[in-house]
């Protein structure tokens, strides 16, 4: 089946991980990923804190560069598909404004109307159009042994409903017991990562990391998976600087769901982009899976 | 000789009025309606000087046909069908035209308004034109009634009639009467013990003489209508002889096998292979569950039929379909707990001490699970905090939206029980606190004198992730307290989740088959909700107790009474009049295809072999015009519904498109087509 490819901008650099994994495994997957010609950023949470109708037209431009044959679209990154549902649900909600959001469009000889491309994210996609089945078939070195946490941050199971449970959601979960993985059920799941808080005031962000890398060690998690860019940057990335501020000694490999997908895959971990975290993760899947993984080093 | 027809066009006061105007409506269809005698509005048409109208008209202009403009039928149909039998009219020379339901309440545009009601008057009286004198039919009631429930309302309807005199079927699911009350440990807000209340009820149905009780018994088919219901019951195999058990349980005390109970005990506690549901189960004989018994699935034992003093034991029974006949049926099947597994952020049946109402009363009997103790899952910690969640299912839009009723008073009930067993500290979480009946404020206010602590917030979470050490090893309780307006975290050891009520799992499937309806949330479709909680729309089927909607026990035994007295009204009546709107088929130019035989959905059509004619069985008849339509060769007519009379409406609506008809006046301007 043939999709649009939002990458978003995270996925180039700091998630690049994420790309290289969900396009390995998409690969494998036979999920065909048609990256949008000319492509720009989304907004994140910054445009639509200043101006709706400007983050809004921003975010449709995308959706109206999506090739005419292809009628959904996939993002990875939780905010991007955040932002592409709201958009075209605002402008279908809202015609008035849907209209003055195509009025910006014109002026880049561009038109959307409001439905025509389904945004989807990399998760539920596997999950529901690839299915148990399919995935199962394609797992060569399952996970036995290793205890993952799914992480699913906010974004993409709330506020828009529709995919997934908003209070506790599972779609991961299965996924990973597809794979073979033993799965911790922790409580924490679903709560917010602290997103741009990082950079907007540090203690209170810290403590909302903290408070998932403390639930995912208390049920003796090995990692934590993520499905956003955000979520990933701040349990890796700022995870020495929690454990210096709070005094913990957390060392949980952060990782992307897809990257797991790959291992279980039997792809390599360098075009899964192994090595570009900052709490390595190769140790901790080398003594889990007794060394069985792909001979490239890391 | 042309007919003379009355029309009365009624203001309902502003209800009608206020959006048609009913004087211009009078006046046009005196002036341009063929056939009209007298043409008058009136203020309440309903009222008995309204109905006084209508019979002073016919006696003294000799009115011969009457059209009524007013509300729907389902209301007054019958009152205005009276005013005109009073004055000598036969009362199938009557049509009603709702311009109520359909017209003033539907529309704003007063002259749009007005028109359409017009065209309805029109279209009535066209078709008035047509009607012919019927005569009601009457058939005899059967004094016997299914109740089919053996909970408190159905108990109680059951004990009702057979008290009265007239026999009683009683069908119940489970293995022993009583339902969900049976379960309870004490019931608000006398906080009498439930058992003790219910079983002398129990016990006065099962040794009833006009009582028949068929339990772990389902209803397996229902057919005929009101006075006279053929029924067939399916007795399940209990595998014991019930004429001779003598209820001594020495079966079930040397029965090897032990099951959980998650039926009676809500998975509390364990019961055997043969089992009694509980100490004062009725009847007092155990039932096998093939299941889960050693002999069953791997030839093995046999020590209950060993045992038995009376060879009461039969492992080759079968199950057994009865048939009885009655003159009505009275539903009261009950509810089904809401799964609480539907909220996974409450915790339950992930996190061990977060425990559903349900579970809670077992905790609490004394013939529970821990004798009365209210301790953790560990089965002897003795909690020092409890916190009860509200509206867990109920009051939401992500699962069910109405309220149910009874678990703000169940919610106080245990916090009391917790407060008297223990030293604990009660949190309650509620949204709104209701308690509206006899008796519940001055309970509630009980509890707050008691210090039961009451947080007006909607809880977000139940977990185990403590972030201060104070909460580490507790369950933490995570709401909004809006009257203080703060975010509170609360470390208790213990959580009740009040589960709602809903309706049984397959509450439609047995409604279909009494053909009775449900509402969207999956409760049996009273005939009126205010003015008619017991009736259905079908004659002859009744619904008391839960099954209508969630109330607590006072309500449901109402409702069981009330249901009893309008049957027992029927019983003593002797006799219902069946409506004469009635298919009949000309046999003459039948020629026995029997298409419509198979297409009425009431049974209500057979066929003669020597004739080779279809005929229709009236008392069955609906009147629903399937067969009159299905019939090839149309020689079936329906009464009170022929293409005459069909006709003669269709044109009275158009009166102002072709300008003939009912009416000669065009006054409208019809809209161009496209």
């Amino acid at each position: 089946m043939r999709y649009a490819y939002y990458p978003g901008c995270s996925l180039e650099i700091n998630a690049a991980a994420y790309d290289h994994s969900v396009r390995e495994v998409a690969d494998l997957l036979d999920i065909k990923l048609q990256e949008i010609d000319d492509w720009n950023c989304c907004g994140a949470t910054e445009y639509f804190s200043q101006d709706e109708l400007t983050a809004c037209a921003v975010v449709a431009r995308n959706l109206a560069l999506v090739d005419p044959q292809i009628k959904q679209l996939v993002a990875p990154c939780a905010a991007c598909y955040l932002n592409l549902k709201k958009t075209d649900r605002l402008m279908s909600d809202f015609p008035e404004m849907g209209a003055k959001i195509n009025q910006c469009l014109a002026a880049g000889g561009l038109h959307y109307d409001p439905g025509r491309v389904v945004v989807r994210h990399m998760l539920d996609v596997i999950h529901d159009d690839i299915g148990e089945r399919a995935v199962r078939d394609k797992v060569v070195r399952p996970l036995t042994g290793l205890r993952v946490a799914p992480y699913y941050g906010c974004q993409v199971v709330r506020p828009i409903k529709g995919c997934d449970s908003t209070e506790y959601p599972m779609m991961m979960d299965n996924l990973l017991k597809w794979l073979g993985a033993e799965v911790v059920d922790y409580p924490v799941k679903a709560h917010c990562c602290g997103g741009h808080m990082t950079q907007i005031s540090e203690p209170q962000a810290f403590e909302l990391i903290r408070r998932l890398l403390q639930s995912a060690q208390d049920y003796h998690a090995d990692m934590i998976l993520c499905m956003c860019p955000m979520c990933q940057l701040n349990m890796d990335g700022y995870q020495a600087r929690v454990n210096g501020h709070f005094n913990t000694q957390f060392n949980l490999p952060i990782l992307y769901f897809t990257q797991i997908l790959g291992i279980a895959f039997g792809l390599d971990p360098k075009k899964l982009g192994f090595g570009k975290e900052l709490v390595a993760a190769m140790p901790v899947l080398t003594a889990k899976l007794n060394g069985k993984l792909a001979a490239a080093a890391v | 000789m042309s007919e003379k027809i009355g029309i009365y066009v009624c203001h309902c006061g502003s209800n009608i009025a206020g959006t048609v105007d009913v004087e211009e409506v009078a006046r046009w269809a005196g002036k341009n309606v063929e056939d009209v005698a007298i043409s008058r509005d009136y203020k309440f048409m309903c009222s008995s000087l309204g109905q006084s109208l209508i019979e002073e008209d016919i006696k003294k202009e000799g009115l011969t046909r009457i059209v009524v403009a007013a509300c729907s039928p389902h209301l007054h149909e019958k009152t205005f069908r009276q005013a005109c039998e009073n004055a000598g009219l036969n009362p199938y020379l009557l049509q009603m035209t709702n311009i109520r339901e359909h017209c003033s309440w539907v529309h704003i545009d007063k002259n749009a308004a007005t028109e359409k009601a017009k065209a309805l008057v029109a279209a009535a009286a066209g078709r008035v034109r047509h009607q012919r004198p019927l005569e009601r039919m009457y058939v005899k009631v059967n004094p016997a009634t299914l109740v089919i429930g053996g909970g408190i309302a159905g108990l109680q309807a059951t004990l009702e009639l057979a008290d009265a005199g007239y026999p009683v079927y009683l069908v119940e699911r489970e293995p022993s009467i009583g339902g969900h009350m049976a379960q309870f440990d004490k019931t608000f807000p006398t906080l009498d013990c439930s058992a003790c209340i219910l079983t002398p009820k129990m016990s006065e149905v099962g040794q009833h003489d006009k009582v028949t009780m068929y339990t772990y018994s389902e209803l397996e088919e229902v057919s005929g209508s009101v006075g006279n219901f053929k029924v067939k019951i399916r007795q399940k195999a209990r595998m014991v002889t019930a004429a001779d058990c003598t209820g001594c349980g020495v079966c079930v005390e040397k029965c090897p096998r032990k099951v959980v109970d998650d039926v009676f005990e809500v998975g509390m506690a364990t019961r055997k292979a043969i089992y009694m549901q509980f100490p004062q189960a009725v009847p007092r004989i155990p039932v096998l569950d093939t299941a889960n018994c050693t002999y069953f699935t791997r030839g093995k034992c046999q020590v209950c039929a060993k045992v038995c003093p009376t060879n009461a034991i039969d492992y080759t029974q079968k199950d057994e379909i009865i048939e009885v006949e009655v003159g009505n049926i009275i539903m009261a099947t009950g509810w089904k707990p809401f799964d609480c597994k539907r909220i996974p952020q409450y915790g339950f049946g992930r996190l061990a001490n977060v425990y559903t109402n349900m579970e809670f009363e077992r905790l609490c009997n004394a013939s529970g699970p821990t004798n009365g103790k209210i301790v953790l899952r560990d089965g002897k910690t003795e909690p020092k905090s409890v916190a009860i969640i509200h509206c867990v299912g109920s009051r939401d839009t992500t699962t069910n939206t109405y309220c149910s009723n009874v678990c703000c008073m169940a919610a106080m009930k245990f916090g009391h029980l917790v407060l008297e067993k223990t030293q604990a500290e009660v949190y309650s979480f509620y949204i709104d606190v209701r308690a509206p009946q006899k008796d519940y404020e001055e309970f509630y206010q009980r509890l707050l004198e008691e210090g039961m602590h009451f947080v007006r917030g909607k809880v977000a979470e139940v977990t185990d992730a403590a972030r201060q050490p104070d909460e580490a090893g507790r369950l933490i309780v995570q709401v909004e307290d809006t009257l203080m307006g703060r975010q509170r975290r609360i470390p208790v050891d213990m959580v009740i989740l009040m589960g709602g009520l809903e309706p049984q799992a397959d509450a439609k499937e047995i409604g279909l088959k009494c053909g009775i309806s449900c509402s969207m949330a999956g409760w049996y479709t009273e005939r009126h909700p205010k003015l008619d909680p017991v009736a259905t729309m079908t004659d002859g089927i009744f619904v008391a107790g839960v099954c209508q909607g969630p109330k607590d026990i006072p309500a449901s035994v109402a409702q069981g009474a009330a249901a009893a007295a309008r049957v027992a009204g029927m019983i003593t009546k002797g006799q219902v009049m069946i409506e004469p709107i009635v298919a009949s088929i000309n046999e003459v130019e039948c020629s026995g295809c029997r298409i419509c035989n198979t297409m009425c959905p009431y049974n209500a059509i057979d066929y003669d072999g020597e004739k080779n004619v279809s005929h229709v069985i009236t008392a069955l008849c609906k009147g629903c015009g399937t067969c009159v339509a299905a019939c090839p060769a149309g020689v079936i007519s329906g009464a009170h519904y022929n293409n005459e009379q069909i006709f003669a409406e269709i044109e009275g609506v158009l009166w102002d498109a072709h300008g003939n008809g009912a009416a000669t006046e065009k006054e409208f301007v019809p809209v161009a087509a496209g």
